[in-house]
């Protein structure tokens, strides 16, 4: 902190970092302060849409593309995990120490403070073979609201963003895990039409986290 | 009394044809693709020339603003607005870029301006926001022709 404060600093002329006049930057605000703050949709729908065509750029297909989104969400995650964790009241300022718990607390917590709202569902695999898949699943993601994919890159989801936030939010809640975003339709025709960006992400939990949830359980 | 809109087409600044839609069956007679895109930049052409006409407003607002004020910009001469014929409506908009957003509707259509100003959303929020397009290419954004068919269907139905 000191460091940033000393904004009179010789050096500071070619480092390109300018400081408000009054020498308190965002580092200097409470953390609790922006708490109920709102952004402009608009704005962020700008800046995502650049951030798409960035990630796009040089690289050899859908795979690789979604792989850089989600690798400029992570780092993301992991520090909103902390920083939601230290605004919840002293008394439930606890880790989530579950799968469940941990999802829970994703589905409401991470979505409602960056998109106004819970996650529509979650789910776990009802196939026996993967018990380490769940699923939580938004009918209309807000980052996706003004995307259209073209038809030669069908496969591509931009969530995938939003994929590698709740993927750092479990890699720093001591939960490793795999998070990809995935186009699905509603299972009826009515929600298909209602809901035609409905996106399911798959969380995928690597096996010593189950493992160690079988004792935890104990 | 029966209100349409019958089709509409963006024209990119260059005079290219950019995006072609009908939404009434029987309200114009379909013309070949190239015959679109001849008049598209026939169109784009004659609104040049119709805007160069145009004196006047330029003259009113090149008048100095008080110092320290911002500048005001003078308001780009508009050109060709409206061109009607016994069946239809040609009804032009042109944004401050060159873009032109030109709506054929019914003769008797009102708020036809209320209607173009809701394109042109739906044109910056789903076109101009997508990461995807490039822009004075071809508009193919799914989202942009679901919306843009909804929003037509409501009109047209509610007659």
């Amino acid at each position: 902190m000191s460091n940033l404060s000393s904004s009179k600093g010789p050096g500071q002329e070619q480092s390109g970092l300018r400081l408000p006049s009054s020498g308190k930057t965002i580092y200097h605000r409470p953390l609790n302060r922006t708490r109920t703050a709102e952004l402009s949709q608009a704005s962020f729908a700008y800046l995502f849409g650049e951030m798409v065509s960035y990630a796009q750029r040089r690289v050899k297909g859908v795979n690789e593309l979604e792989q850089r989104l989600n690798a400029q969400g992570h780092p993301l995650g992991l520090k909103l995990l902390d920083l939601l964790l230290f605004r919840e009241p002293p008394r439930s300022q606890l880790r989530p120490l579950t799968i469940i718990a941990l999802l829970h607390f994703i589905k409401q917590m991470l979505w409602t403070h960056l998109f106004g709202r819970q996650a529509d569902r979650l789910e776990k695999s009802a196939n026996p073979e993967t018990p380490d898949e769940y699923m939580i699943v938004d009918n209309e993601p807000l980052v996706n609201q003004y995307i259209s994919v073209p038809r030669e890159m069908s496969q591509l989801n931009c969530a995938a963003f939003v994929a590698g936030i709740v993927e750092g939010a479990c890699d720093g809640a001591g939960f490793p895990a795999r998070v990809s975003a995935h186009t699905i339709r509603s299972p009826t025709n009515e929600e298909a039409d209602l809901w035609p960006g409905r996106t399911v992400f798959l969380v995928k939990f690597r096996p010593e986290v189950l493992e160690r949830e079988k004792y935890v359980k104990q | 009394m029966c209100m349409t809109v019958f089709a509409l087409i963006i024209i990119n600044k260059a005079g290219g044809l950019i995006l072609n839609r009908t939404f009434h069956e029987g309200g114009l007679n379909q013309l070949s693709t190239n015959d679109y895109l001849v008049l598209a930049g026939t169109f784009h052409g004659v609104h040049a020339i119709t805007a160069r006409l145009d004196p006047l407003k330029n003259q009113i607002s090149a008048t100095p603003t008080a110092p320290g004020g911002i500048p005001s910009r003078p308001e780009p001469p508009s050109g060709l607005e409206v061109m009607e014929t016994e069946n239809f409506r040609l009804q032009c908009f042109n944004t401050l870029t060159g873009t032109k957003f030109l709506l054929f509707t019914d003769t008797t259509q009102v708020n036809v301006d209320v209607t173009m100003r809701r394109i042109y959303d739906l044109y910056s929020d789903y076109v101009m926001k997508n990461p995807f397009y490039q822009t004075e290419m071809p508009i193919r954004c799914e989202t942009f022709d679901r919306k843009l068919l909804s929003y037509i269907r409501e009109i047209n139905n509610n007659r």
